[in-house]
């Protein structure tokens, strides 16, 4: 009996191994024969994008791949790169770090994607950076803000070294967002006691220990600290610790899944303080799953507001009219911005090679998006020596009236 | 310590909702000694079949009015699907070695999820639901909500109504025969399919209201709610003593008042700062599960079956 079992355990579990795997091996093969033959005279240049499409994150994950989209189709649509089609190739990550290797090492594999724009997170990023470093594949994130992407994990010591050559982002770092928060809610909000909460991932704990030393060293004190598990939904136990510590605000570093519960369950059991958070929990659903219990609360996200940008208007209105899903307002401009510079580095390095894309054009195009140099819709678009944006905007949202309203725009500095 | 009162409430309503999914567990297991993990995710479709309810009734209905038709609704999804995944996956099994049930169960788990995450409208992200109005109310130092006191009022008559039908009715006591020797029951004349049916569809009723509470509680369902439930109702049932429908609820308050009580004063103690909090609230919990069954291998409740070793 027992060998049965066993024997009937270990088939069911290689079956559908091998099932897994021929369906992957599948899918990608019809997916590339597809863009070969519709490539026509022309070629095809595919820019992959990874981010959460389903599931935790998938709001603002949405925004990043229709905010590529559009950019590629308007190159498209004028022409940008003569001889050249582009194309949009975007995976669904689930915010997992797994599920974003899994697509990294997919994208790199694929001879016609050229680049890649994505992720999300910070901590789907670490696992995705070696990946496209050892393909020379440039990989521009619209929204990681981790300091160590791109500074190496000694950053806040002051020894910066780049780890990954290929990688590069649009989003400004939670060393400024952190201390740009803490100078608003101690200076302006005049905050004196905040409840840390972090979600233990890459971008959460790393912006709340930002956020926290900056709030200290201000003259703030810290209530008292604690940590929530992602997919988490019930908080009373912490909500009433929150409400016992006599804070007047709660910081939260983390993603608007959690954070918008946070704020709910905080609020039904009477505790009246905002919540505060980053660019993680910029997002309209945080206020449609909050209701009336967002009223107050804030969040720190890059950029401007791109509504105040007169050249992102077009990309409003292209996004709302073609009805696709998602929040274009957190990192729909920069995953534009993102993809308009991979664009004009291809047509740099075709145009150096007389026309035609080279062979090795994923390492060329490595050195033309370190030149990147153009006004893009959410700012001007360029890179440093650590591959961090020089657009270092950072913008404070309150919740206003049901509505994100932006009341504090700036750049931070020391 | 004054925080005590409140966070004991919180753990009573977390727990009172574990013990409910914990009943399904428990009954299927105590009469077919299956572990239908199955279960975490039945309880989620009687949320997403409350919510459909929900969404296709006028607007203009207050949701005291809507709430009886969503529990029927959802109750009709979850006995629905428990009751098809014991004709369709499980009975064609029975007479397998455990492991291929176990397996099915495991599948069948995640068939469901993945069902409602392509085919349920919208359901890629968290769907919202509607909350009962009013609250919270003070009752002494402890704040309670409307939603909670549902939710409390819910587990409190599911638990008495499942002890009259197990104690005094005819199928309940049924029930009780098939439980300790499913052979000879149906020697005495038990139809011990129609019992194994009645008990999926027990445990699935009670995971729609339980389903219910959730949405109720938290305002928002998603496709995944029924993994992490389920493992925590499979260990509330376990900790009670798995095939006791008492135990199941016990296990469930006293599991959903250990993680309370962990995450607020863990990290009180000195030299303890860093294991405490909501991240460490599950540890405690599975610490706790094991210390039980190291002291009681049977569970709170649960009682040594010698002729079933």
């Amino acid at each position: 009996m027992r060998h049965r079992s066993l024997l009937i355990l270990t088939s069911v579990l290689a079956t559908g191994a091998l099932t897994l795997t021929a369906c992957g091996s599948r899918s990608d093969d019809s997916k590339k024969g597809g863009d070969n033959s519709s490539g026509g005279s022309k070629t095809t240049v595919v820019i992959g994008v990874d981010a959460p499409l389903t599931g935790a994150n998938s709001a603002t994950g949405l925004g990043i791949q229709y905010g590529v989209q559009i950019a590629v189709d308007d190159a498209n649509a004028k022409n940008l790169v003569p001889g050249v089609t582009f194309k949009v190739k975007a995976l669904d990550d689930k915010a997992q770090p797994a599920t974003g290797q899994t697509n990294a090492t997919a994208l790199v594999q694929e001879s016609d994607v050229i680049a890649a724009v994505g992720p999300l997170n910070s901590g789907v990023a670490q696992s995705m950076q070696q990946v496209f470093e050892s393909a020379k594949m440039v990989e521009i994130s619209p929204s990681n803000t981790n300091p160590a992407l791109t500074q190496g994990k000694d950053w806040a010591t002051g020894t910066k070294t780049r780890p990954f050559t290929t990688y590069f982002r649009t989003a400004t770092t939670d060393a400024n967002q952190g201390n740009f928060a803490a100078d608003y809610a101690v200076n302006t909000l005049k905050k004196k006691s905040a409840f840390v909460v972090d979600d233990k991932q890459t971008y959460g704990a790393g912006l709340a220990g930002i956020f926290q030393g900056k709030f200290k060293s201000l003259g703030g004190k810290i209530a008292g600290t604690d940590h929530v598990n992602t997919g988490d939904t019930d908080f009373s136990a912490l909500v009433t610790k929150i409400k016992n510590s006599h804070a007047d605000m709660v910081y939260y570093g983390g993603q608007y899944d959690e954070s918008e519960l946070v704020t709910k369950q905080l609020k039904a059991a009477g505790v009246h303080i905002p919540l505060m958070g980053g660019d993680g929990m910029y997002s309209d659903t945080y206020i449609k799953t909050a209701g009336q219990a967002a009223e107050g609360d804030l969040a720190t996200s890059v950029g401007v507001p791109v509504e105040t940008l007169p050249a992102a208007k077009t990309f409003i209105d292209t996004y709302k009219s073609k009805g696709y899903p998602g929040d274009y307002g957190t990192y729909g401009g920069y995953s534009y911005d993102a993809a308009t510079a991979i664009i004009k580095a291809v047509k740099t390095v075709m145009d150096a090679n007389g026309g035609k894309l080279p062979s090795d054009a994923r390492a060329k195009l490595v050195d033309a998006v370190q030149k990147t140099d153009f006004d893009g819709i959410a700012g001007h678009v360029s890179f440093d020596q650590y591959g961090d944006t020089t657009n270092k905007q950072l913008t404070v949202y309150q919740v206003k009236g049901g509505k994100w309203t932006a009341v504090k725009t700036g750049v931070y500095n020391g | 310590m004054h925080t005590l009162p409140q966070q004991l409430a919180n753990g009573l309503f977390l727990g009172s909702m574990y013990g409910l999914i914990a009943i399904g567990y428990t009954m299927v297991y105590g009469i077919v000694q299956l572990i239908n993990f199955a279960h975490g995710e039945i309880f989620m479709t009687g949320a997403f079949g409350a919510l459909a309810v929900y969404t296709n009734l006028p607007s203009s209905m207050s949701i005291w009015a809507a709430l009886p038709l969503m529990l029927v609704g959802g109750a009709i999804v979850s006995v629905l699907i428990a009751v098809g995944a014991e004709r369709f996956a499980y009975r064609p099994l029975r007479n397998a070695p455990r492991l291929a049930p176990l397996i099915t169960a495991i599948g069948l788990s995640l068939a469901l999820q993945q069902a409602v995450f392509n085919w349920y409208p919208h359901a890629t992200a968290g769907k919202h639901f509607p909350q009962l109005p009013g609250g919270p109310f003070h009752i002494g130092s402890v704040d309670v909500q409307s939603g909670d006191l549902f939710l409390l009022g819910a587990a409190i008559v599911c638990m008495i109504a499942l002890g009259v039908f197990v104690r005094s009715s005819r199928t309940g006591r049924a029930m009780q025969a098939t439980a300790q020797d499913p052979d000879t029951a149906k020697l005495m004349g038990v139809d011990t399919n129609r019992i194994i049916i009645i008990a999926f569809a027990i445990g699935g009723l009670f995971a729609a209201v339980a389903g219910v509470a959730y949405g109720l509680k938290y305002g928002q369902v998603k496709y995944d709610i029924g993994f992490q439930a389920g493992l925590k109702a499979f260990t509330a049932a376990v900790l009670g003593g798995i095939g006791n429908i008492y135990g199941a609820m016990l296990g469930g308050l006293v599991l959903g008042i250990a993680e309370a009580c962990a995450t607020a004063y863990i990290a009180n103690v000195p030299g303890m700062e860093q294991f405490g909090g909501g991240a460490w609230a599950q540890v405690w919990a599975f610490v706790l599960l094991i210390v039980v069954l190291l002291v009681r291998p049977q569970g709170l409740l649960g009682e040594r079956v010698a002729d079933r070793a």
